[in-house]
């Protein structure tokens, strides 16, 4: 391979073009950015980045010297256009081509809005442009704020809002958020984190339409009621940004189709990141985008998929002062039950469990107690897997996990 | 010199955290003493909470790596060191020197 063309200066871009060069890929690299900015961190957007704490500096993925160890083609502020049918030249907007030999796809995934006109007022919170806007209008005096959505960018957006000292509201369709990541009992425990840092939640209530003329001035929701507004922050998910590959040969649903080794229909074509569907699932989660370049590149260079990548589901949220932390994979129906401090003194640490078997965790503010359960479930996550079965996992092939569990966990 | 606590009280696996600006972490990692700042240079987190592997502790957040010997950053997503602090025990107690503000270690 001569040349390879990462699509996408993201985090998982970056990630790529530094698996590049340390597994020895020594050709010519080209990486192209939407975004006029260098590689930047995500996560501290909805949190430090917006209560002012810290700066754009901070955010920075890599500094000078790395750059130019990387020895990379740098194209910011141009968005690629399309992918030919055997993935050997990239298109971009401005009416350039890279002619390539394989191309790393890395272009994430897009913050999904509300229907309707453009109101003034109205934000969403994925890119750094986005978080400057809305820090902008934060730091300019109180507001009224009505957070569109309970996953986690709306609660931290809440949470730093309420910090600054704006009334806050947020609405969630769902009886209650984040239900389909921490089921029923978890989600309840982080609900009642709004209310402790002085946030209104309005839930199992979706929002019928914006108000406003030219700058919004209230939320209308479902059930007519109306909550004054003098900012909106939506909140309500992510589309992966697949459509400059629409008339490329690749399998395009919710995401980029790629096998368990982030490898695409064309075999010197990967993805990864939040725009990869990768062994049938998509996961939006810095850890997936920061362990899967790894096995991508091995598997570029390499021609063929020789390695795969299931990292364990892991996120966190800093909210109101509180950290929460979750790993493993977790389903409808495991019990959860908390093994260590107390939901009432704000730390403690829950397990999710399965038949016996623990299938992921929970903690808030437990940090050490996490991690170790964190890492036995990536041990039992390494052995020959169960296999991914719709049906119902039955107890003698979860055992293997079962005993790795109950090891003595060495510190 | 800032006394810490009882070095029966920080036991071979044991960290404890010192409220100093910035604060710092002190380690037994299998019955040797060091002491680095407690704050991640990645993001915000406290490394004193973190996973102690020989002489390697790991980030609670984002499982930086960090050398308690020398405060490098030895695995992404860290790439900035951590300050290194001299640590003594005098009658049983254990002491830390913090570094200057310059420099890494004492
Ligand atoms: S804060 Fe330590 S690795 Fe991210």
């Amino acid at each position: 391979m001569r040349t390879v063309t990462v699509v996408g200066a993201s985090l998982a871009g970056l990630y790529a073009a530094r698996e590049l060069r340390a597994q020895g890929f020594d050709g010519r690299l080209v990486i192209v950015g939407e975004e006029t900015h260098r590689p930047y961190d995500r996560p501290p957007l909805s949190k430090d980045f917006l209560t002012g704490k810290a700066d754009e500096d901070q955010l920075a993925l890599s500094d000078v010297d790395e750059t130019l160890e990387l020895g990379a083609e740098w194209m910011f502020g141009v968005r690629a256009r399309g992918l030919d049918a055997r993935g050997r030249t990239v298109l971009l907007e401005d009416g350039r081509t890279v002619s390539t030999d394989g191309v790393v796809i890395a272009t994430g995934a897009s913050a999904r809005r509300l229907p309707g006109p453009a109101l003034m007022g109205v934000h969403t919170l994925r890119t750094l442009d986005d978080a400057r806007s809305l820090r902008a209008e934060l730091l300019s005096g109180p507001r009224r704020v009505v957070v569109i959505g309970g996953g986690f960018i709306g609660a931290e957006t809440a949470s730093s809002c309420a910090g600054l000292g704006h009334s806050v509201t947020v609405v969630e369709a769902a009886p209650l958020p984040l239900l389909p990541q921490l089921g029923p009992e978890m989600a309840a425990v982080c609900a009642g984190l709004h209310h402790r840092g002085g946030v209104e939640l309005v839930t199992g209530v979706g929002v019928a339409a914006l108000r406003g003329d030219v700058a919004v001035n209230g939320v209308e929701l479902v059930d007519g009621r109306v909550l004054p507004a003098d900012v909106v922050v939506v909140g309500i998910g992510a589309v992966p940004n697949t459509g400059w590959l629409a008339g490329s040969t690749l399998a395009l649903h919710d995401g980029v189709l790629c096998d368990d080794g982030c490898v695409t229909a064309l075999p010197q074509v990967v993805a990864v990141g939040d725009v990869a569907r990768v062994g049938g699932a998509r996961a939006e989660h810095w850890t997936s985008a920061t362990a899967q370049p790894r096995v991508a590149v091995r598997n570029l260079l390499a021609g063929r998929t020789v390695e795969t990548v299931r990292p364990l589901p892991y996120f966190w949220s800093d909210q109101y002062g509180s950290r929460i932390q979750f790993a493993g994979r977790r389903r409808d129906g495991d019990l959860v039950r908390v093994v260590e401090g107390a939901v009432e003194d704000g730390s403690f640490l829950a397990l999710y469990e399965r038949d016996g078997v623990t299938t992921a965790a929970l903690a808030i503010d437990r940090p050490r107690p996490f991690t170790r359960v964190r890492r036995e479930l990536t041990r039992g996550d390494a052995r020959p897997a169960v296999p991914v079965a719709a049906e119902p996992v039955v107890a003698g092939v979860a055992e293997p996990v079962a005993q790795g569990f109950a090891e003595p966990m060495a510190l | 010199m800032i006394p810490v606590c009882r070095l029966e009280d920080l036991p071979t696996g044991g960290s404890v955290r010192i409220d100093t600006a910035p604060p710092i972490a002190v380690f037994n990692a299998d019955g040797e003493l060091y002491a680095i700042d407690d704050t991640c240079t990645h993001q915000d987190a406290s490394l004193s909470e973190g996973w102690l592997e020989g002489c390697l502790v790991e980030c609670p957040l984002h499982e930086a790596s960090f050398d308690l010997r020398t405060g490098q950053p030895t695995c992404l997503p860290a790439r900035r060191p951590v300050r290194t602090h001299r640590v003594t025990v005098e009658d049983g107690v254990v002491h830390v020197h913090p570094a200057a503000e310059e420099g890494t270690a004492a």
